[in-house]
């Protein structure tokens, strides 16, 4: 285990490497389906607020 | 193909689509990493610092590659003036802004204990820079101009120009003398790799472009969204008034 995360004496380049993949795609990921859901629920009210308006007319 | 076109098709088709490639990229991408850091030999020059190659090279291909398909939906939007076009590029800039940082990062990782510094100004590091800068830059217009016709035809012409960068990042290997290696997959004698890293090597290749996809149908729909919840609020602002 201590050897496997040694990296035959390169951890300290191969870990980050493969940390820094995982946040950075990881970041693009969440922030994308985060601003989806979020225009997702704006369209709803919206059209919701125009249904009701259009009722009381 | 012209039928998904329509945004309202292509609404309905991703949908359905949406959950299916998303799983598909996650599991592609979990084997990958189990391929790149358990299953690939050290190398016998490197050891096992050509680990890092298995999230570095995928990044770099893919930097280049995300920005033709930019470069390509702007021709398009240009052109045809489809607003799905104009979407499409919109969406995919930041996702080849990250593939293009992670190549920059990554290879910086790997230069300073191959070659003993983090960076050199050499063609190959920085005309991938140079990639960088205009991925922000195509963001930045989109942020900065108000009237999103206008920011798309101004992101458009930019997107556009910054094609001239791909040929200089690629050939940049062969037509200076660099530090960073010239190919060994896209060679014309084939991949100059043996086929026990070769493998885990293509597993990261489809996994970084089903992320991509999967990322980009996401970006796409709430571009389509966005532009909807306008219209919605243009509407109803001249309702009231």
């Amino acid at each position: 285990m201590i050897e496997f995360l040694n990296m035959g004496g390169y951890g300290a380049y191969v870990w980050p490497s493969y940390a820094l993949t995982a946040l950075i795609l990881g970041v693009v990921a969440y922030e994308s389906w985060r601003s989806y859901r979020a225009a997702q629920n704006q369209v709803r009210a919206l059209e919701k607020r125009q249904a009701d308006e259009g009722r009381r007319r | 193909m012209f039928d998904l076109a329509n945004p309202k098709k292509f609404m309905d088709f991703s949908a359905r689509l949406m959950p299916w490639l998303a799983g598909l990229a996650a599991l592609t991408l979990g084997t990958g990493l189990y391929l790149a850091l358990f299953v690939a030999p050290p190398d016998y020059q490197q050891g096992e610092s050509v680990r890092i190659m298995y999230v570095h090279v995928p990044a770099a291909t893919l930097s280049m590659a995300v920005y033709a398909f930019m470069a390509l939906a702007s021709a398009l939007a240009l052109i045809m003036k489809h607003p799905l076009a104009d979407m499409a590029a919109k969406a995919t800039a930041p996702i080849g802004a990250g593939f293009t940082f992670l190549a920059l990062v990554t290879g910086s990782l790997w230069g300073k204990p191959m070659w003993g510094t983090w960076w050199v100004w050499d063609a190959r590091l920085t005309s991938e820079l140079v990639l960088l800068f205009l991925y922000l830059g195509y963001m930045a217009i989109w942020q900065a101009v108000e009237d999103p016709i206008k920011a798309a035809r101004a992101a458009a012409v930019v997107a556009l120009v910054g094609v001239v960068n791909l040929p200089v990042i690629k050939f940049s290997v062969d037509w200076w003398n660099t530090l960073h290696q010239p190919a060994s997959l896209m060679r014309v004698d084939g991949p100059a790799i043996h086929p026990s890293m070769l493998w885990p090597l293509l597993v990261m290749f489809a996994a970084y472009g089903l992320f991509f996809a999967a990322v980009l149908i996401v970006r796409m729909r709430m571009e389509i969204l966005k532009r909807r919840a306008r219209s919605l609020q243009l509407a109803q602002a001249r309702a009231r008034a």
